[in-house]
């Protein structure tokens, strides 16, 4: 549904990323985004995470990459936002089985896992291109059981990728469930892994959006060769039914 | 609320209001109708109908431009069948016209999907213009002769009047829609997308995985007003008229120029509810001017 929302509280959590508090009426899942307008001179809007919903208070967090969230992120308090919302269908948690759940975030793919992690008992693997890039994690460790953390130069945390992480993780064999959002090649990845070893996986995807709502399908993914659209069939899909091969 | 007369007629079709969503940015109307109650359109235009089930383009299929969109989804669409057993039934519900938009890559294919609607929609769009396709779409709708051939052997086929939607792509869009009236069309719409292309500076590839694609929005607006008027002044067929309406005005501004309903296209990407609220901001527009009557509208542009 469309909403006018006040922004209640803004921070900055690192160099390029804002976190943003927002009034919102309507509860939301999981793995579910909203859509926002960003402000003038931008024609579509942009969809975001959800990252956390708290009696009617709304948080999502982004980093600035284009025109879109460069204006979305020169709001401040008290400013509106149009927002669409809560789209998408979420993370299933039902099937996350009796062992440990283990979410796996890259860079701006961390945010939805926060949400989800404070419905069900995780561990986090969280990966970021430097020291200077690490945010959320306090906000992560207040939820897990653990937070490991990797850096792509080594400078904070473990040398190398999430999924090396991961891979060294699933050694031991209490893990029955893995949530991924992140950059392609890592999800890529992920599915790779999680298959060889049999572990229900599900993966956030993004692409570019038009309505975000499932009305012009220019969103779409490949699944079991079919096209899918990320905005309503996703952004959450089983890692097995996922199509990397473009 | 309502004492402004807002019906329209296109070719002996009555819709109770002029506006019309632009085929392919509201789906079947599914989505959009848990945002407003579709009868408060004129009519619903779906989304370009295949004669069987076509997958589109590889993604990424959007960019955005300065006041616009550039998509290439290439026509993706569960085919004939589909839209005859499940999205048909659903748009029956509720009380406003439905027109079935057809893009087949051949004559035969458009013949058998026109032959096949029978009367079951209340307007057929023949699609002779999506640049997205290589083979069919704008392959027709550049060409007069192929124009009036097509829309003959449609025609022929139709229960219902059929619009044929024009591509800006042509040095003079008259000479495509008198071809169009010449091969028996009952109405124009127009514009469908303008040919663009984006590139991404910092790594020189094109945006857009089809490299090119149709741009729509606000940034086409102007060009779709002269193409509307140069029409309305050729032709005596009622026109659809499209190209970047957010707002009331903005169709008021299409009317002028001399067409009898509008579609809203991009709008609805960006606006999940924008029909309705168009709809709501034209009926200002009459009456803050004091007309009585969206017809008395139409083609009242004072030329200088
Ligand atoms: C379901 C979903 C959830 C998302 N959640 C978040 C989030 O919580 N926080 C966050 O920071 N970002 C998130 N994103 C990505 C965010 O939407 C894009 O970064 C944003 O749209 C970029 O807009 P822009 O105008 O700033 O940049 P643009 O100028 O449009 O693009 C800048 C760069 O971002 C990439 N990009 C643009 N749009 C998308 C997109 N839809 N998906 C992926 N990459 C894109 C482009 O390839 C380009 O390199 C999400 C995307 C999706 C689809
Ligand atoms: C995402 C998208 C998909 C479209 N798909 C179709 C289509 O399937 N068939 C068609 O005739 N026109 C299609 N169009 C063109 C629109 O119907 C309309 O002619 C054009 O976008 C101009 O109107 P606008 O500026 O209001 O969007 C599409 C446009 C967009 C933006
Ligand atoms: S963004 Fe329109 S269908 Fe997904």
């Amino acid at each position: 549904m469309k909403n006018i929302c006040k922004i209640i509280k803004k921070t900055q959590l690192c160099k390029e990323v804002f976190d943003f508090e927002v009034e919102f009426s309507h509860r939301p899942l999981p793995g579910q985004f909203i859509h926002v307008l960003c402000g003038d001179g931008v024609f579509l809007r942009r969809p975001i995470s959800i990252c956390d919903y708290n009696e009617g208070i709304l948080r999502f967090s982004f980093a600035v990459r284009g025109e879109g969230t460069k204006r979305l992120a020169n709001h401040n308090e008290g400013d509106m936002l149009d927002i669409l919302g809560p789209l998408g269908r979420g993370f299933d948690t039902g099937k996350s089985g009796e062992g440990t759940a283990v979410v796996v975030g890259g860079g701006i793919g961390i945010f939805p896992l926060y949400f989800l992690s404070k419905r069900i008992k995780t561990e986090a693997i969280l990966g970021f291109r430097t020291k200077d890039a690490v945010i959320m994690e306090d906000d992560f460790k207040s939820v897990c059981s653990a937070v490991h953390i990797a850096t792509d130069d080594g400078s904070y945390g473990f040398h190398g990728l999430v999924t090396d992480v991961l891979q060294g993780r699933l050694e031991k064999a209490d893990v029955t469930s893995v949530y991924a959002c992140g950059p392609m090649p890592m999800m890529k990845e992920i599915k790779r892994i999680t298959e060889d070893m049999g572990i229900f996986c599900q993966l956030s995807l993004e692409q570019r959006m038009g309505c975000g709502i499932g009305a012009c399908s220019v969103c779409v993914c490949k699944s079991k060769g079919e096209y899918k659209k990320v905005c309503q069939n996703g952004p959450v899909f089983n890692a097995r039914e996922v199509d990397f091969d473009e | 609320m309502n004492d402004i007369d807002l019906t329209v007629s296109i070719a002996g079709v009555t819709l109770k209001n002029p506006i019309v969503t632009a085929s392919g940015t509201v789906g079947n109307g599914w989505e959009i109708s848990r945002y407003y109650d579709l009868s408060e359109l004129g009519a619903v235009c779906v989304k370009s109908i295949t004669l069987n089930p076509r997958e589109g383009n590889r993604p990424p299929r959007i960019a955005e431009t300065p006041s616009g969109i550039l998509n290439s989804v290439g026509l993706q669409n569960k085919g004939l069948d589909f839209f005859l057993k499940n999205d048909l039934n659903n748009l029956r519900k509720f009380d406003t016209k439905i027109i079935a938009n057809i893009s087949g890559g051949t004559i035969e294919e458009n013949c058998e999907i026109a032959g096949r609607l029978g009367n079951e929609v209340d307007l057929i769009e023949l699609n002779v213009s999506c640049p997205n396709v290589k083979q069919g779409g704008i392959a027709f709708g550049t060409n007069p002769a192929m124009v009036k051939e097509i829309t003959q052997r449609v025609k022929d086929k139709c229960k219902v009047p059929l619009i044929v939607k024009l591509s800006p792509n042509v040095t003079d869009i008259t000479e495509t829609a008198k071809a169009a009236r010449q091969g028996g069309a009952d109405a124009l719409s127009l514009i469908n997308t303008l040919i663009g292309m984006k590139i991404d500076v910092n790594t020189a590839k094109p945006v857009l995985a089809n490299n090119i694609g149709g741009l729509s929005g606000p940034a086409i607006r102007p060009i779709a007003v002269r193409m509307v008027w140069q029409v309305a002044c050729c032709t005596d067929l009622p026109i659809i008229g499209m190209g970047g309406i957010i707002s009331g005005e903005d169709a008021a501004e299409f009317i002028i120029a001399g067409a009898t309903a509008v579609a809203v296209g991009s709008a609805n990407i960006v606006n999940p509810a924008a029909g309705l609220e168009i709809k709501n901001q034209l009926t200002d527009y009459l009456k803050r001017k004091g007309i009585q009557s969206v017809s008395k509208l139409r083609g009242t542009v004072k030329i200088n």
